[in-house]
């Protein structure tokens, strides 16, 4: 195998007021041609940094590259000046970002924005550039690519935007793209397109890809090979097999126990404790020592160096000398083992306790939000599901499809256009007077989705979270009051120390932590979470997650889970509703929902999730929905049908029959 | 999802003829608004206009019925609700009224008149002020935080702070008396409008390049900056390209009232230099209660004002395409 880049002892740091930032701290690898080698990592972790520093783009000052080469085809690319560097850009190296939606210049024209990309680099006239331009539209798969050229970036979708940015990148043939996270922004069905298409683009070019990415399920189904980072280094890197089969440091381990596979279930998932460490002063030994429950004395003190698994792997950690322990069996897979034998019982207790008991009723809830030239968007389009006391109800679905409008009509965030909710049998549209709404907000809270705009920046931690028991004046002793706090802030796993600060001190885990505490503060009997999760790293969702479980194991509350992880919904909850364009459209306990999957909608939604699991990846075929197709041949309206017990499906009279016997078969 | 691509294919063929249609309406119903507004402003000041103590011929010299016939011929002697039917049917013909002052002299004649030096005066003033006000603001953004960003931050605070007639007063002191460079005073030619643009326009200048500054740092830190840079752009072109069509919209939106401001004559700067502008008119109106004068100027600075307004939405349009689809169809 041909090496396009090898880099050799790359230091980046950053010079701020608080000191010297050390963001990658000698790190190595090479990149053969043609290959794809994923980069995984927590945030923080310096993936993004060590990709932006090959193509020289880190803003200096504050950064800089303090030490290392960068060899592409055996130029050191750290001595080039910015002038020979903007040769490079672009054309030998290009990047892909993270987020479609800001990456394009929204005041030109994709096509201008292009042929941008071409006419820097070759020497070409202007019309034979947009005719390239065109191609290149074409060929990342975009529809109509003569008339779409002349649009403007605010006149594409997320997933399309990003097919535009992927245009630009490949517009020179580059050598390497370097990919920045590009598919996290995106939702799961969309996620499958692109990373098919840079795959048949891979193909086609012998382009090698950098794929940054905190996602292993992505990673598992496009790398070769796998590097994972840990606070600025690189701790373990192989051949994707050798990283998910046998890995060999404990923080992969950790990350991989983190990801809730959706074969097994039950147990609590893996979580790595704490949080990395800070970069300003850098631990000594072995950075990950302090979260590592496998430490020695000897990792607080040196730093391992890299061991030679096979002539592809290597990992740093001091496990792997020969006089370490051999006998440690990761957790990971002592999960696998164990879920293997007894998944399906744990699943029966948690549903067996005798008659069930409806919470939450929603009957045919409409909310139309007023669009652009007198159009209705019907964003909660005839939704109706029940929520049983004591059960844990996911409702997932891509963006727009009304799923958060959802949690905040239940909440009363919003009023419906039409429909009801019925909460212990009451109508909530009903209560008119002050105190009858307070008493149902009491029972109703909310967990939002990013912890870092939810909580109020000028109240400290004591404030966010009592201020719901003083508004429904739960305590009038200021002491029981303080206790009160004291006891949730123990709760969701925080100390009391905590509670004087402010929430900017907190990382997103912890604040995600507060906001749970404060939901909890007033005694509710029902909480929607709204994406509770995805605004934080893997290790750290699995800690929320499994905080959230064990509260309701000890306090019998009801959630409603709202999410577009399936991963981690069929995880979480007991019975999942999958809802498109404001209906649901499948529904059914997680497990049946998953192995028995009867609209096609869900099929794909199912078939386009990366599973960390690099053999099954390979052998899975995504189904695409095509939603003109599957509405052309009905003539009556779908309604939702009981397919078998607690299976219903959105379908037509004969469509019902199909299914019937599809689900009979199995 | 290939439901959803369709739909907004059909919406971008169809964008460019809706689009042309869609301005033309817009348009419309904008001077619509323009034209309500500007009643109300006419009305407004012709009955502020009667509040005003004194009168146009308070001259001493006068006798009682001398004073009757000018109220006479001017129509001063009808009833209220009658002069004003009489002033508004007037400006429907383009007729400001005459002045009391110069003898009847139509209004618009007189800013007619004037109009043309202050006009010039501010738009000199305004291109200068842009120029180095545009120039700063982006040579400072790029140099963040480094020497040259301070010396134009100062430049910046020191034309905020500091009054104009001070500095014209420098500069008629040392460029024209000291130095006896350029012509102090009078409007007799391009040399004697270089000090009173320079004065005019240091304000401009500082004000621009504050705004453009900041703007550009909230410019040069976006992701699509990055995608440039990426692309192999070098900085000046990320500048010229990428940058300045995205900073451009609230520098448009001072710019706009700045401009009326400044074509309209000032009275300060006016004063000072003897330029017979717009602006010394109006003091000298209404040192002297001359109302119809007054009240003709207010009311060309408004048409004025409330154009550029119209203006300033449409270049929003043409510079972000954003607001082209989403400000109309509201």
């Amino acid at each position: 195998m041909e090496k396009i880049l090898d880099v050799r002892n790359l230091n980046v740091s950053f010079d701020t007021y608080a000191g010297t930032v050390q963001a990658v701290r000698g790190v190595s690898f090479y990149l053969n041609k043609g290959e794809t080698l994923a980069i995984v990592g927590e945030s923080g972790s310096g993936k993004s940094v060590t990709a932006k520093s090959l193509m020289k783009l880190i803003p200096n000052p504050p950064g800089r590259i303090s030490d290392g080469e960068i060899l592409f085809e055996g130029k050191n690319l750290t001595t080039f000046s910015e002038k020979q560097m903007q040769n490079i850009r672009g054309s030998a190296i290009s990047m892909i970002f993270q987020d479609p939606m800001t990456s394009l210049n929204p005041t030109m024209t994709v096509g201008k924005q292009i042929m941008e990309s071409i006419l820097i680099h070759q020497a070409l006239p202007k019309k034979i550039a947009r005719e390239k331009a065109i191609d290149l539209l074409k060929m990342v798969g975009i529809l109509n690519a003569e008339k779409r050229f002349s649009d403007y970036p605010h006149q594409f979708s997320g997933g399309m935007r990003q097919r535009v940015n992927i245009a630009m990148a490949v517009a020179c043939n580059p050598k390497i793209l370097i990919a920045d996270e590009p598919t996290t922004a995106l939702d799961v069905t969309i996620q499958a397109q692109i990373l098919e298409l840079l795959k048949i683009l891979q193909k086609k070019m012998g382009t090698s890809i950098i794929f940054i990415t905190h996602d292993l399920g992505v990673v598992a189904n496009i790398a070769d090979r796998v590097a994972v980072m840990y606070a600025g280094k690189i701790v373990e890197i192989g051949t994707v097999d050798e990283i998910f089969y046998n890995p060999k440091h404990p923080y992969t381990w950790g990350l991989l126990g983190a990801m809730p596979n959706t074969n097994y279930y039950g147990e609590e998932l893996v979580t790595i404790p704490g949080t990395p460490p800070d970069l300003l002063s850098p631990p000594e030994g072995d950075a990950f020592a302090a979260r590592n429950k496998y430490a020695m004395k000897i990792d607080f003190q040196i730093e391992p160096p890299m061991y030679k698994v096979s002539e592809t792997h290597y990992a740093a950690t001091w496990l792997l000398h020969e006089k370490a322990p051999k006998d440690i069996l990761p957790d990971f897979q002592k999960k696998i083992k164990r879920s293997l034998g007894n998944e399906k019982s744990i699943r029966n207790i948690s549903n067996s306790n005798g008659k069930k008991e409806k919470l939450l009723e929603i009957k045919n809830l409409k909310r139309y939000f007023p669009g652009s030239k007198k159009q209705v968007i019907k964003a909660v389009d005839g939704l109706s599901f029940e929520i049983y006391r004591g059960e844990t109800f996911g409702l997932v679905g891509e963006s727009g499809c009304g799923k958060s409008t959802t949690g905040r009509i239940i909440s009363r965030l919003y009023t419906a256009t039409e429909g009801e909710v019925l909460y212990n049998n009451e109508n909530i549209f009903k209560k008119k007077s002050d105190s009858e709404i307070k008493k149902l907000h009491q029972k109703i809270q909310m967990i939002f989705q990013d912890p870092y705009s939810a909580l109020n920046p000028r109240l400290t931690v004591v404030d966010i979270i009592a201020e719901g028991m003083d508004i429904h004046g739960l305590y009038s002793d200021k002491k029981e009051r303080m206790n009160r706090v004291y006891e949730l802030l123990e709760t969701v796993g925080l100390n009391r120390e905590h509670g004087n600060r402010y929430p900017h001190e907190f990382s997103g885990g912890q604040r995600q932590r507060i906001g749970i505490a404060r939901a909890l503060a007033v005694n509710p009997e029902f909480i929607i979470a709204d994406e509770p999760i995805s605004a934080l790293d893997v290790s750290i969702q699995a800690q929320v997650v499994n905080l959230m479980k064990k509260l309701q194991k000890e306090t019998g509350l009801t959630y409603l889970f709202i999410a577009h992880d399936l991963s981690m919904v069929k995880y979480i909850s007991d019975r999942i509703g999958v809802m498109y364009r404001g209906k649901i459209v499948e529904l059914a306990e997680s497990d049946e929902l998953y192995n028995n999957p009867l609209h096609p909608y869900t099929k794909s939604l199912l078939s386009a999730i990366p599973v960390p699991d690099p053999l099954m990846e390979r052998k899975r075929k995504r189904i695409v929905y095509d939603e003109g197709n599957a509405w052309r041949d009905k003539e009556e309206e779908p309604v939702l049908r009981e397919i078998k017990e607690g299976h219903w499906v959105a379908c037509t009279n004969q469509e019902y029959q199909k299914y019937q016997k599809e689900s009979d078969v199995i | 999802m290939m439901a959803t691509e369709l739909v907004s294919i059909s919406n971008a063929e169809s964008f460019n003829v809706r689009g042309v249609e869609n301005l033309a309406k817009y348009i419309f119903s904008r001077l619509g608004y323009m034209l309500v507004t500007f009643l109300v402003i006419a009305t407004f000041t012709f009955f502020l206009m009667q509040t005003l103590p004194g009168s146009p011929f308070n001259d001493e010299k006068l006798s009682d019925s001398q004073k009757e016939r000018l109220y006479e011929k001017y129509g001063l002697d009808k009833p209220l609700p009658l002069q004003y039917i009489t002033y508004m049917g007037n400006i429907a013909k383009g007729d400001l009224g005459v002045s009391f002052q110069y003898d009847g002299r139509p209004v618009t004649n007189i800013i007619g008149e004037r109009i043309g030096a202050s006009a010039v005066l501010g738009a000199q003033s305004l291109l200068l002020g842009c120029v180095i006000g545009l120039f700063l603001g982006i040579i400072a953004a790029i140099k963040h935080n480094t020497s040259i960003d301070y010396i134009a931050m100062i430049i910046s605070v020191i034309g905020l702070s500091v009054p104009n007639f001070v500095f014209a007063g420098i500069l008629q002191y040392w460029v024209g008396v000291k130095l006896k460079w350029l012509p102090v005073a009078f409007w007799e030619g391009f040399e004697y409008s270089i000090l009173p643009t320079i004065s005019l326009s240091v304000f401009v200048i500082a004000t621009i390049a504050r705004y453009m500054r900041a703007e550009m740092l909230e410019v040069l830190g976006q992701d699509y900056i990055v995608t440039a840079k990426a692309k192999g752009l070098g900085s000046f072109s990320i500048v010229m390209k990428h940058s300045l069509r995205n900073a451009a919209i609230p520098i448009i939106t001072i710019l706009g009232p700045m401009t009326v401001t400044l074509l309209t004559g000032t009275l300060v700067i006016e004063k000072i230099f003897s330029v017979p502008g717009l602006g010394e008119q109006f003091v000298k109106s209404i040192m002297t209660n001359d109302f119809s004068v007054i009240m003709g100027t207010t009311l060309f600075y408004s048409i004025l004002f409330i154009g550029i307004v119209l203006i300033v939405d449409l270049l929003y349009g043409f510079i972000d395409p954003r607001i082209r689809l989403s400000g109309r169809t509201k």
